[in-house]
């Protein structure tokens, strides 16, 4: 049984000119030239004024009193402002957070007041001199104690908070959300299972590391308007949580406006609403001046987003045969002090927490744990990088339990077209096994590979992946088209170009349809205030979504570019196509017109008259065909996925038998992008997420200390790869089975391309060590130390 | 204090405080805004520039150092038009966000200068003080290969 899809895009579209082609970047000049800006790089005169933040040192205190005045006869400082100044509070899915701590603070770093100053440094110097005190209170830092039935509540009043109606907090506990899903019956399925394997995995806390620091300016001009230049991933999200959040200053949409240049890196961490609201709010206080707030690298690491670290319980149960027959996944989060953003990464895991597989029965748990570490959140993978580390080792360890080969027990139990999924909708299409076939054969998998060098041993892995975009089931994305005197087009839409390279892939979708070259197309980062609505930029999600969009306004143009022509030439319905930018007939060879002719100043008539005008047009997307409304107690009933991208990726690794030092010598990715729009932009997803996914598991860590203080909050002690450590060998192959929904076929695949990179590691070290280790990441000594047998 | 320096070509007198660092002088007093402010710190290279044709970490150099030094950024590399190198950047689509590219664009530069037939070790290593989250280095590496082989055929 296959899914049918409301609108059907050209998902099968032969003899493309532009899709499907590796075009040059558009804006690879802008950022190879140095004239691509910033938020940082724009300039805002003489009355800038720059505001710093006062953090709590301790992860769970209540505050006593905030005394500002050493703080206020700093030279320069204009002004100090607290909790009391904006009791409001704010959040995405759930409104859990406070724009600056009210009553308690609850993780190290939190924001208690803020500086607002005329230079950077007299901001930073004032900020030091606000005297906090505070009663310091007993921390939760582990998710097992805080979700414990007798634990200290980090937020009593959860009962009360607002939420989007898929959540389901327990009132009385430090769980904000719980996912579950029952399909079939478990209990049955594991007692008839041939073997079982049930096993603990942990993988801690991540930090994004976007090389752009968190920056926004700020400004309430003497009329009112407020306008927020914000490096971000989420431009109308953050206008709406703004607007929301200072409803009570009177403020409404139509009165906000954030505007959104390149941005220097996002992986989630410049998602939703995080540290800009707290410049939005300072800027409230001193009319007509832009407030710039821009975080240090150490604030980067504590008082942003961090990616949740997981206690990942898995039981799996399996025929002879290798057939799996029952999965349990009870997923415990770690989700920090507030979960707005955090607590649907706990949802989109739990609905998906079978992995790329064939369940017939499954008992998923997914809890949101609340505690005082900072706010989890969206990172690259959204979760999914997170239990695929159990759930992949998992994998490797029942197939040679029952005696299978790795490959071939997941080639035997790979989700097709068709299958049911956990919450009962039936998955698209996906080429998964055309994935598994070709990474097993670009590592020659099977075939033993002895080290020349007597030290080291060499070891091989497989893992596969999947994931949906997490959205509301009403996300939706918008663009206008507009055609220029010369037939060069604009589009405005308002996607990010995070780098993946979303503007360009919006010009080739566009170029397609209207036959015009990527050169002539201008595709501007947003502006609320004249770019149409989109969700958010992530997901995965904006190249299927917004291409749709675009995809639909390029068709709307086209439409209009006929009509004018058949209205003036007398040409019949259905007879005109577009090519090398102008209209040609299919009824009359001769008839060849230029778009440059007309898309503006219409075409005239024999008697003089002018018929047309400026083509414009619009499109929007929004996937009508799900919904999340499902049974809380079994997650059946809904469908809030929209479709899954699936792939495998494998490794060859060389290991140090003394050292545990492991060099990646061949890393491979395939995955399913349905139709890569662009080659190159989808090998560049490879390359630098399977960077990014293989340092999650070799060296980067966040560390904390007993009382909740981030110990690395730096490059120096948080380690991300430089140009030496990378792979030997990267091999991306893109696999394009169709997305029948999607714009020519297409589907995301962003965050995909991290999210099997650490079980992978831990597949090859046991190929090389006979070895399992169940923790991230694996360092060279938890390697050296696995490999002595100790732990 | 004041500081005379040549950035991009064009003569600057400024007044500077002893702990300006020259970072924060090219962009807030010179207006030049290719170098970043990523880590302030040295870790990150965002703010790589070239002082005399060799690159520094601007945001570890104090304004008054520079006094009297000649500062290139990326603006100044392409002035006239984009050199061979850059011209491999784009068509490789070697960038994502494209952060980090002002200061790899200028340690690529300077390698390339001092050993224009670079093996890839010596890419990554010219690399290494250079961070990018975005690419997994392999485009930005391949370009530079490019761009060494097109110089010496």
């Amino acid at each position: 049984m296959t899914t049918t899809f409301p609108f059907e895009a050209d998902a099968g579209a032969e003899d493309l000119k532009s899709v499907g082609t590796p075009e040059v970047r558009i804006d690879g000049l802008d950022k190879v030239s140095g004239a691509a800006q910033f938020v940082d790089d724009i300039d805002f005169g003489p009355n800038l004024l720059h505001g710093a933040v006062v953090e709590s040192p301790h992860a769970y205190a209540r505050i006593i009193s905030i005394d500002t005045t050493k703080a206020e006869q700093v030279e320069g400082v204009v002004r100090i402002v607290t909790g009391k100044d904006f009791p409001y509070k704010f959040g995405l899915y759930m409104e859990d957070r406070y724009i600056f701590a009210q009553d308690h603070v609850r993780f190290v770093g939190e924001q208690v007041a803020g500086v607002i100053a005329r230079t950077h440094r007299a901001a930073l110097q004032a900020a030091k001199l606000v005297e906090v005190e505070y009663e310091v209170l007993e921390p939760l830092l582990d998710p097992m104690a805080a979700a414990a039935p007798d634990a200290d509540l980090i937020h009593p009043d959860l009962a009360e908070y607002t939420h989007v109606p898929w959540f389901f907090p327990k009132s009385e506990t430090n769980i904000a959300h719980w996912r579950k899903i029952r399909k079939g019956d478990t209990d049955k399925a594991f007692s008839e299972a041939d073997f079982v394997l049930e096993d603990t995995y942990n993988v801690p806390r991540y930090a994004h590391c976007a090389i752009e620091p968190h920056v926004t300016v700020s400004r309430l001009d003497h009329a009112g308007r407020l306008t927020v230049w914000s490096a971000s991933q989420s431009p109308h999200t953050q206008r709406h949580l703004f607007a929301e959040a200072l409803a009570p200053l009177g403020f409404t949409h139509k009165d906000v406006r954030v505007i959104t240049p390149y941005v220097g890196g996002g992986f989630g961490g410049k998602a939703g609403v995080s540290m800009e609201i707290i410049g939005v709010a300072m800027a409230t206080t001193v009319k007509g001046h832009p407030v710039k707030v821009r975080f240090t690298r150490e604030q980067e690491f504590y008082n942003t987003y961090q990616r949740q670290g997981v206690v990942a319980e898995l039981k799996v149960g399996v025929k002879n045969d290798g057939t799996i027959t029952a999965v349990e996944h009870k997923l415990y989060w770690d989700a920090g002090a507030y979960v707005e953003y955090g607590a649907n990464v706990v949802n989109a895991a739990g609905l998906s927490a079978t992995g790329p597989y064939r369940v017939p029965n499954i008992s998923n748990d997914s809890l949101c744990v609340y505690t005082n570490l900072p706010p989890g959140g969206p990172y690259r993978g959204f979760g999914y990088s997170e239990f695929h580390f159990g759930l992949e080792s998992h994998m490797d360890r029942i197939a040679e339990a029952i005696g299978m080969d790795p490959v071939e027990f997941r080639r035997k139990n790979a989700i097709v077209e068709g299958d049911e999924l956990s919450y009962g909708g039936h998955m698209n299409p996906s080429g998964l096994i055309e994935a598994i076939d070709k990474t097993a054969e670009a590592i020659d998998w099977g075939v033993e590979e002895e080290s020349d060098n007597p030290n080291t041993v060499i070891g091989k892995g497989m893992a596969l992946f999947w994931k949906a975009p997490a959205m509301p089931p009403n996300a939706s994305s918008a663009s206008f088209l507009k055609f220029n005197e010369d037939g060069s087009v604009n589009i405005t839409v308002s996607g990010m170009e995070l780098g993946q390279g979303y503007l360009t892939v919006m010009a080739q979708i566009a170029s397609e349809v209207l036959s015009v070259p990527v050169e002539k197309i201008r595709v501007e980062t947003p502006d609320t205030d004249r770019n149409p609505y989109e969700w958010q930029t992530v997901a995965s999600h904006v190249t299927w979504s917004s291409g749709l969009a675009v995809e639909k306004a390029a068709i709307e143009a086209r439409e209009k570019i006929f009509e004018v022509v058949e209205q003036a030439y007398n040409f019949e319905d259905d007879t005109l196509y577009l090519e090398d930018e102008h209209v040609k007939s299919t009824t009359s060879r001769d008839f060849v017109l230029p778009l440059a002719d007309f898309v503006i100043d219409g075409i005239q008539l024999d008697d003089g008259t002018w018929r047309g005008g400026p083509i414009v047009a619009s499109g929007k997307f929004m996937p009508e065909f799900t919904n999340a409304n499902s049974d809380p107690e079994t997650g059946q009933g809904g469908h809030p996925n929209v479709h899954y991208t699936v792939g495998a990726t494998g490794v060859v690794v060389e290991v140090d038998k003394e050292t545990g030092r492991i060099w990646v010598r061949k890393a491979v990715l395939a995955v399913d992008a349905g139709r890569a729009i662009n080659p190159d932009l989808v090998k560049g997803q490879i390359t630098g997420g399977l960077v990014q996914g293989l340092a999650t598991v070799l060296y980067e860590d966040m560390r904390f200390d007993e009382n909740g203080r981030l110990l690395n909050p730096n490059f120096t002690d948080y380690k991300i790869p430089t140009a030496f450590d990378i792979p030997d060998e990267m091999i991306p192959i893109i696999v394009e089975v169709p997305q029948p929904d999607g714009p020519f076929g297409a589907r995301g695949v962003g965050e995909h391309t991290m999210i099997a990179a650490a079980p992978v590691i831990a597949n090859a070290i046991y190929d090389a060590f006979g070895v399992r280790i169940k923790t991230m990441p694996l360092t060279q000594e938890r390697v050296a130390m696995a490999i002595r047998g100790e732990s | 204090m004041r500081v005379e320096l040549n950035v991009n070509g064009e003569d600057w007198a400024l007044d500077v405080e002893p702990a300006d660092v020259l970072l924060d002088v090219l962009r807030e007093k010179t207006g030049v805004k290719s170098p970043k402010i990523g880590c302030e710190r040295g870790d990150c290279g965002s703010c790589t520039v070239l002082m005399d044709g060799k690159t520094v970490r601007s945001c570890l150099v104090l304004a008054v150092e520079s006094d009297r030094h000649v500062i290139t950024t990326v603006e100044g590399i392409g002035r006239e038009r984009l050199s061979q190198l850059q011209d491999f950047f784009i068509s490789n689509n070697s960038f994502q966000c494209g952060f980090c590219a002002p200061g790899i664009v200028l340690s690529a530069s300077e390698l390339l200068e001092l050993n224009p037939q670079p093996t890839r070790e010596d890419v990554q290593e010219a690399l290494a003080g250079n961070l990018c989250r975005c690419t997994g280095y392999e485009p930005i590496i391949e370009a530079i290969l490019a761009a060494s082989r097109e110089e010496s055929s």
